[in-house]
């Protein structure tokens, strides 16, 4: 074991010596290798005495694990340390702002629909739709609006040039002619809301030449004014996101309902700031009753046997209220930074489960 | 409509205070839209004895009095020339904001003398506009009292919102039977007035109408008074007037205009010495013209209702007087009119000469078929106790129409339309305090209308009557009842999928706007020819006058405001409808959109690019994908419309059918309105992109996967510059089409190395083999195949 010694001290100091990789295995080659000295030295035990040889080769051995596994931890020290030399010179400033990606926004009308659309579809309401360049009949007289009637000149209409005929278009003025449309299409029981474009002959701080409306319809065989009630309610409630908000009905005059009320919600005015909720103000929000039975007939539904509730609101009114916006017609002018301000990021999808509004 | 509770309480007794009369109309369906109530505007304004006024020490003008306020006594300084030791005035105390100035009141000195209030003018108090000194209240005015209760200035003034069907609302006495009818007091009696005739009226009256316009007038009653003197109208006639926003003009104008507001009984007075012959109601004649009494002369038509006599057209029956008949100062033998006009040919006249009338306002809502004989007599008795006079019998033409009519009302209806039993002897009761009479069946009312309410039609009507009188707020709340334990989807999957499409436009950076349905014809003409049926007759201005026949130029033109606001880089998206024509189905659903400037803003990591058709050609591809369109089985052909750079832009097709545009927009397009570039755009024809086919479930098909490796291999076939990608990538497809998993464009070269009119377009080819690893030999023979079939198609050869 003595005249091992030496040769493994110099092996181990060669070992540790070694700076880098490649010098290491220049050590490991010079020891191990096929031409290294302990190999060539094991090489010359065959002239040894079987007892003798077999005392020597375990000395062998044991000294070739040893600087083997020297060999071992030197790599993989020299390896941690070319790491941490590359790592340091790797340096990038995090600070830096990431590539720039464009950022969508939904505009709120979208969403205030996409809310709408929620709360009504869980009480059963499915989404029709309608023209808006519209007929005379479905826009007036089917609702009971003959002509001249007051309320005909109260609605502003945009008209389209005569027809051949001497009939002429008009530009819906409300949602309401859906309600026909669809009741001359389908058979009750009907549930059914109408979101979409309306148009009115009205320019001004408040009024704007193109709205949007969302039209109820439910005819049946039952439905009271005690369900318009709970209907409306539940809705405003769940729009509102007030749990308790107070609901007011309050007797008024459409045409097409027979009885009609106008819906107020509660509010607050203190400080000249607008709050929806307990207050000692109300807010006019929409207007409902139940259908007339002329209008059922118009429509080719037997008012002996069907009755039913409608309503209707301005979309822009409600998302005024809701979001705090201030202007009607900012809604239309398409300011970037108004549509920034006021949009919705795209995957904020209105759900009732997961919540309509963050 | 103004009322003045004094005036209400005319008709109602009733011990109810004003915000419980409020409410009730209000909950009755008479919305009051404001309140003005002076006695509460001028509560700080008391009566004040002054007890002394002497000579300001200091100043020739002013005067240093001492005021009993009733409560202590304060020294004012006054300016004004008739303040005087013994006189009663009206005192405000320091503190007290002046009603004209909007000014608080402070204490202090003027010109060394202290000065704690103030005795004020009728023009400071807001009354008048008379400043010349303070205000002289009689001797017996009670010191301390309000001043505006002393004056009788304290009633209240509402603004009450009337809906259209209820015309005898526009009478304050219907608002009383409303709330008598809901417990807020008792209607007073009004008893009927016949004043007796002293001698026959010198002035006939006639209907001369057409068989087929005989409803323009069906009663025209007339009265002649003779010797009457016309003034001014007394005190509190004109002071009722003014509170509810109406000039007095003469006793016998005010008394008219009195029960137009007093009973919504419209009437008329002639000076009788002005009107040639009798008076004759018929239509006008084509040329014939009125100078009416507001000053303006109106020219007139055959559909219009003529009130005539021997020379002409007098009044224009339901609208308005002629001047040239109109009462004076001087008037002294009065012709009362009172009559029944139709309220579609009364709109109608009023609409084709912009004329509004408080008579118009009325007669177009409908009057009172019985009111007119009561009406004149009503007229008649305040004019002679006003202006004195005598009165003919009364002269009549025509008769009342006939409105007597009753309907049936069901004991269980109100429940059962309404949700709310009212008991039936509940509501006989209120209908019966609204006028009608009410007969039992056995189980229903016969209920006879009375004649003021034309808006009752029906059963419907009955039970909205009982309801609104019993309170809308006792209907209880029912929910709807649920169809379906779960909830059933709203949408179609054909609307659902514009949802997806918006939010994929959003997520790929675009901002959703909402643009009009119109847009300026000027600019309309660049987007296809716009038919002249879908122009507006009446836009609400000039450039908003054609129905837009795409979406994007109202997008252009916002890009446009947003780069003058400083935001020239933008993205924007609408899906809205556009117009081809003025049918239903010319009205389609587009996704379109736009960006402008610059992709993205200049980054560390790399510069700025202007945007280009590639940016819109991946947005339309998203809204495409969006919509659940074959995006992968699409072409691209260089047919964009017109508005587009005819070589930048191309079209989306499945087959033949066109599903999306897009590209660089038109430079004189935008040149023409006036928006810089660079500017691309898409639009997607929402409804022309197939709904994918329900074939029942929603399992997907087997997921097969290759434990063999997929093959990539690139080709650079040179070709001539007029050879599209698209065609060679499918020349590809078409050569392989068993093991092809992808082919893909991701090199255009031209330059050193290929000719001229040439460009070298390189491509990767993944092969995905099914059943074992590809071979060379497989591969090589599947490399010959796609360069020959390239070669083939677009003359391609591979480079070498």
């Amino acid at each position: 074991m003595t005249e091992l010694e030496p040769l493994r001290d110099r092996l181990m100091l060669a070992v540790a010596d070694a700076g880098d990789l490649d010098a290491l295995e220049a050590v490991r080659l010079a020891a191990l290798g096929r031409k290294g000295e302990i190999t060539e030295r094991m090489k010359t035990l065959g002239s040894l005495a079987p007892d003798a040889r077999r005392l020597a080769g375990q000395q062998f051995n044991a000294l070739k694990d040893e600087v083997s596994a020297a060999l071992e931890a030197r790599r993989g020290q020299l390896q941690t340390d070319a790491l941490q030399r590359r790592l340091a010179a790797d340096r990038i400033d995090v600070t830096l702002p990431p590539r720039p990606e464009g950022e969508g926004r939904v505009h709120p009308i979208s969403q205030t629909i996409d809310e709408l659309t929620a709360i009504f579809a869980d009480m059963g309401f499915t989404v029709a739709e309608g023209p808006h360049i519209e007929e005379d009949f479905y826009n007036f007289t089917a609702l009971n609006i003959p002509p001249e009637h007051p309320a005909r000149q109260e609605h502003d209409t945009f008209y389209l040039p005569p027809r051949a005929d001497g009939t002429r278009l008009v530009l819906r003025t409300h949602t309401s002619p859906v309600q026909i449309r669809t009741m001359m299409r389908d058979k009750p029981p009907i549930r059914i809301i109408v979101p979409g474009r309306t148009f009115r002959c009205d320019d001004d701080a408040t009024h704007s030449p193109m709205f949007h409306q969302v039209e109820g319809l439910v005819v049946d065989r039952t439905s009271h004014m005690g369900h318009l009630k709970g209907c409306l309610i539940e809705f405003c409630r769940a729009f509102f996101d007030i749990d308790d908000l107070p609901v007011r009905f309050r007797p008024s005059y459409f045409p097409f309902t027979e009885p009609s009320a106008e819906v107020d919600i509660g509010c607050s005015r203190e400080g000249g700031q607008l709050k929806i909720g307990h207050g000692a103000d109300w807010l006019e929000i929409l207007g409902c009753g139940m259908v007339h039975p002329k209008v059922l007939a118009n429509a080719g539904v037997d008012p002996t046997e069907y009755q039913g509730f409608a309503f209707g609101m301005g979309i822009e009114r409600i998302a005024m209220l809701k979001y705090g916006i201030p202007d009607l017609r900012t809604f239309y002018e398409s300011d970037l930074r108004w549509l920034r301000h006021y949009g919705f990021v795209p995957l904020d999808v209105p759900t009732l489960s997961g919540g309509l509004s963050r | 409509m103004k009322i003045t509770l004094s005036w209400l309480r005319d008709h109602l007794e009733t011990e109810a205070d004003l915000p419980t009369i409020v409410a009730r109309l209000t909950m009755l369906g008479h919305e009051v839209d404001g309140i003005d109530d002076p006695a509460a505007r001028l509560a700080p304004f008391t009566v004040a004895h002054v007890v002394s006024a002497v000579q300001h020490p200091n100043a020739d003008r002013l005067r240093v009095c001492v005021v009993d306020t009733g409560a202590e006594r304060v020294q004012v300084v006054c300016g004004a020339p008739n303040a005087r030791a013994g006189m009663k005035g009206v005192f405000a105390r320091a503190g007290t904001v002046i009603p004209r100035t909007g000014l608080l009141l402070k204490a202090g000195q003027i010109r060394g003398e202290a000065s704690n209030g103030m005795l004020c003018s009728a023009y400071e108090m807001g009354l008048s506009d008379d400043h010349e000194g303070i205000i002289d209240l009689p001797a017996d005015a009670p010191v301390g009292e309000p001043f505006a209760r002393v004056m009788g200035l304290d009633d209240p003034v509402l603004d009450v919102k009337i809906t259209p069907n209820r015309a005898d609302c526009l009478g304050i006495r219907g608002l009383a039977r409303d709330l008598a009818a809901a417990g807020v007091g008792r209607l007073k009696p009004r008893d009927p007035v016949t004043v007796p005739a002293v001698f026959d009226s010198p002035i006939g009256v006639g209907l001369e109408l057409p068989a087929d316009a005989a409803a323009a007038c069906p009663l025209y009653a007339g009265r002649y008074i003779r010797g009457v003197r016309n003034g001014p109208s007394p005190e509190w006639l004109q002071r009722r007037l003014l509170a509810v926003g109406l000039r007095p003009i003469s006793a016998l104008v005010d008394i008219t205009n009195f029960f137009t507001l007093d009973v919504a009984r419209p009437l008329h007075v002639f000076d009788a010495d002005a009107v040639a012959g009798d008076i004759v109601v018929r239509l006008c004649q084509p040329g014939e013209s009125l100078q009416a009494l507001n000053g303006k002369v109106y020219e007139l038509d055959g559909e219009m209702t003529a009130i005539a006599d021997a020379d002409g057209v007098v009044g224009l029956g339901g609208v308005i007087g002629g001047e040239s008949t109109g009462c004076t100062a001087d008037t002294v033998n009065v012709f009362v009119e009172s009559a029944l006009f139709d309220p579609v040919r009364t709109a109608s006249t009023g609409r084709k000469l912009s004329l509004q009338t408080d008579a118009r306002y009325r007669f177009e809502r409908g009057v009172d078929p019985a009111s007119a004989v009561a009406g004149i007599e009503a007229a008649t008795r305040m004019i002679i106790e006003l202006c004195g006079g005598e009165a003919s019998a009364v002269v009549v033409a025509g008769a009342e129409p006939a409105h007597r009519r009753s309907i049936r009302l069901s004991d269980s209806r109100v429940a059962t339309l309404g949700g709310l039993p009212v008991p039936p002897e509940e509501a006989r009761g209120i209908l019966e305090a609204l006028g009608a009479t009410v007969h039992r069946a056995a189980d229903a009312m016969e209920v006879e209308i009375p004649s003021w309410r034309a808006d009752i039609e029906g059963e419907a009507d009955l039970v909205e009557e009982v309801l609104r009188v019993h309170g809308y707020d006792a209907i209880p709340v029912v929910p709807l009842p649920r169809e379906h334990a779960v909830t059933r989807p709203a949408l179609s999957p054909s609307q659902r999928r514009v949802g997806h499409a918006r939010r994929a436009l959003a997520a790929r950076g675009l901002v959703e706007a909402v643009t009009f349905s119109f847009m300026p014809g000027t600019d309309a003409v660049h987007f296809g020819a716009v038919q002249d049926a879908l122009r507006l007759v009446n836009p609400i201005s000039s450039d908003l006058d054609v129905m837009r026949p795409s979406v994007l130029p109202n997008l252009i033109a916002a890009a446009g405001r947003n780069a003058a606001r400083g935001f020239p880089d933008g993205a924007l998206f609408e899906i809205g409808p556009q117009y081809a024509d003025d049918t239903p189905e010319g009205q389609s659903l587009v996704a379109a959109g736009i960006r402008s400037g610059q992709a993205g803003p200049r980054s560390w990591a790399g510069p700025a690019r202007p945007v280009d058709a590639f940016d819109a050609k991946a947005d339309a591809l998203a809204a495409l994908a969006g919509l659940g369109g074959p995006v992968d089985n699409l072409q691209t052909t260089v047919d964009a419309p017109a508005w587009y750079h005819p070589g930048r832009s191309g079209v989306l097709r499945l087959g033949t059918v066109a599903l999306a545009r897009f590209g660089e927009l038109h430079p004189a397009v935008l040149q023409a309105m006036a928006v810089k570039g660079p500017m691309v755009g898409f639009e997607v024809l929402v409804d022309a992109v197939p709904l994918p086919r329900g074939k029942g479930g929603h399992a997907r098909p087997a997921l097969v996967l290759s434990p063999f490796q997929p093959v990539t291999r690139d080709f650079a076939f040179l070709v001539d510059e007029a050879v599209a990608a698209e065609a060679v990538t499918r020349a590809v497809k078409a050569a392989e089409r068993k093991l092809l998993a992808g082919v893909r464009v991701f090199d255009v070269y031209r330059g050193p190395g290929v000719a001229e009119g040439r460009k070298s377009i390189a491509i990767e080819v993944t092969l995905q083999p099914a059943t074992a690893t590809l071979t060379e030999e497989q591969i090589d023979a599947i490399a010959g195949r796609i360069v020959a079939q390239v070669a083939k198609a677009t003359g391609g050869v591979l480079r070498s």
